[in-house]
């Protein structure tokens, strides 16, 4: 395989690797858990023994 | 080393974060201070006082290390910290390494400091260093991988959230361009020469150069973002999905783009025209963080008007997606012809540092230092206030007067008669620069000056007494 079948190669390969990255990204079976891991910057606020930070109280 | 009382057994590990949050404020005064005299000498050229170390030469890589390395970077130890802490919702792995990356990051940012003034330098623009520094800080961010990944394998929660791959990808990024840029052959305790060679080297240069930008000062504050603006809006980020496909997208065309600072030189022609392509479609995924950061705000707009922590945060988004059209527009070969070499790349580079990664680390810094002390608010929420119209008016000032200073410079040097000879010599151009010289000097001051007010505000927070510092009732409401 020559130096530009190659790289014509990769670069198939990279742009199906983010339509891939995409598609799972996007997936509505991944939709419940994406909402969650939104939701993880609030679930420390939440958490009864993580609650308050540091030395407060 | 430092221990505090810890009220609840499970809580985080915070001495090193408050360490790093504090040292922040001190740095970005010390380095935009000597930016602001620097901005100054090339008005009044005395003022480097006939002195070798004070000359605008040795203090200009002081400058951009102190406000890259020292400001930016403890930022960005600070909220990693924090912000892995909290979304993996557990303590910090191996916490007397991370105090080794504190007191060892100080050492590095003190032997900066002396050396850089003193006129040791490699010569490499952003890794001046010399090699004994260069391998100081390869140890400390080692260090500073083990302590953050550390910390993610023993997380409590299933999922990573995306603000700690940001982080994690600005942290292993770093590690590469910093060991493969600072290889060099020392000939003395204070210098070394490159490995690389003409062409290569300055290849290998400006893909750690651009890099550092797109890896340090863009991905490492993007997970800064994705942790802050949520926080601070009290609503998730706008599209989870969105920002899965951002990182993956931007981690994987930013390497590319470091040719586009070596247009028009010896690096061969197809690679400057891979690094105009390639810092194009830059623009995607750079906008895609931007929109996605600025709509958690939708259905939380109000706040803007009572929240100058989250105005902060969001006033550097937009900073963030004006730099990152501009920056794309300025790799393309023909606008490059114009725009390289002159202020208006200074423009552009501080429209990013001041309006973007200083904007966004001191919005975090507002949010993170009432909590790392245990209070609800900062002590003066009017002062927030007065820091964000100085750190607006600053930023805009500076970068209206280098687009004009920038473009000015660019006409005058490529304006030539109907012989064939120039029009202008290079002192003309010089000369006309001044008025916008004034005008940056005077956004420098502006910005300073709101740093100032930003201490004397977390020293009064961090003094006051407990519980004089309820969150606010409609903050908490939220």
């Amino acid at each position: 395989m020559d130096y530009g079948t190659l790289h014509g190669v990769i670069t198939i390969v990279v742009m199906l690797t983010f339509v891939g990255i995409f598609a799972w990204a996007y997936s509505s079976r991944r939709k419940k858990q994406f909402d969650e891991a939104a939701n993880l910057v609030f679930s420390d606020e939440d958490s009864k023994v993580m609650k308050d930070s540091g030395e407060q109280k | 080393m430092m221990n505090h009382s810890q009220p609840h057994g499970a809580d985080y590990n915070y001495t090193v974060v408050r360490q790093f949050a504090l040292t922040t404020v001190l740095w970005g005064i010390v380095g935009m201070s000597v930016g602001v005299l620097i901005a100054a000498q090339l008005i009044w050229p005395q003022l480097n006082f006939d002195t070798p170390w004070l000359t605008y030469s040795r203090l200009r890589p002081l400058h951009t290390n102190a406000v890259i390395f020292a400001f930016g970077t403890s930022a960005l130890f600070a909220t990693s910290y924090y912000v892995v802490q909290r979304t993996c919702q557990t303590r910090l792995f191996a916490p007397a390494l991370a105090q080794f990356t504190f007191w060892g990051w100080q050492a590095i940012i003190l032997a900066a400091a002396i050396t850089l003034p003193m006129g040791i330098t490699s010569g490499k623009e952003y890794a001046e260093l010399e090699w004994p520094i260069d391998i100081a800080i390869a140890v400390v961010w080692v260090s500073y991988a083990i302590v953050f990944f550390g910390t993610i394998i023993k997380r409590k929660t299933s999922h990573i959230y995306v603000a700690n791959w940001f982080f994690g990808a600005f942290i292993i990024t770093v590690a590469v361009l910093h060991i493969v840029n600072s290889m060099a052959v020392p000939v003395s305790l204070w210098k070394s020469y490159s490995i690389y060679a003409g062409a290569v080297d300055a290849m290998v240069q400006w893909w750690y150069g651009h890099n550092a930008v797109g890896f340090l000062l863009t991905a490492g504050f993007l997970g800064m973002m994705y942790y802050f603006v949520p926080k601070q809006a009290g609503r998730p980020v706008y599209s989870y999905r969105l920002s899965i496909v951002h990182f993956w997208a931007l981690i994987a065309l930013y390497i590319w783009a470091g040719p586009h600072h070596l247009h028009y030189t010896a690096l061969p022609d197809w690679t400057q025209s891979l690094g105009m392509v390639m810092s194009l479609i830059l623009f995607a995924p750079s906008w895609g963080g931007m929109i996605n950061g600025i709509m958690t705000l939708s259905g939380a707009w109000h706040k803007l008007r009572t929240d100058p922590v989250l105005r902060f945060l969001v006033v550097s988004l937009s900073f963030y997606g004006m730099s990152t059209f501009e920056g794309p527009m300025m790799a393309i070969k023909t606008v490059n012809a114009l725009s390289h070499y002159t202020d208006w790349t200074v423009g552009h580079v501080h429209s990013g540092a001041l309006g973007w990664v200083a904007m966004v680390s001191i919005g975090s810094l507002y949010h993170l230092i009432p909590n790392l002390f245990g209070h609800g608010r900062m002590y003066s929420t009017s002062l927030v206030n007065v820091h964000f119209w100085l750190a607006t008016i600053g930023t805009v000032l500076y970068i209206v007067a280098m687009w004009i200073s920038g473009v000015m410079q660019g006409l005058m040097w490529r304006a030539v008669n109907s012989d064939g000879t120039l029009t202008y010599s290079f002192v003309e151009s010089l000369e006309a620069s001044y008025p916008f010289y004034f005008v940056r000097f005077l956004g420098g001051c502006f910005f300073v000056t709101g740093m100032l007010i930003m201490a004397y505000n977390v020293y009064r927070t961090v003094k006051a007494p407990k519980d004089s510092l309820p969150a606010l009732a409609e903050a908490k409401a939220a």
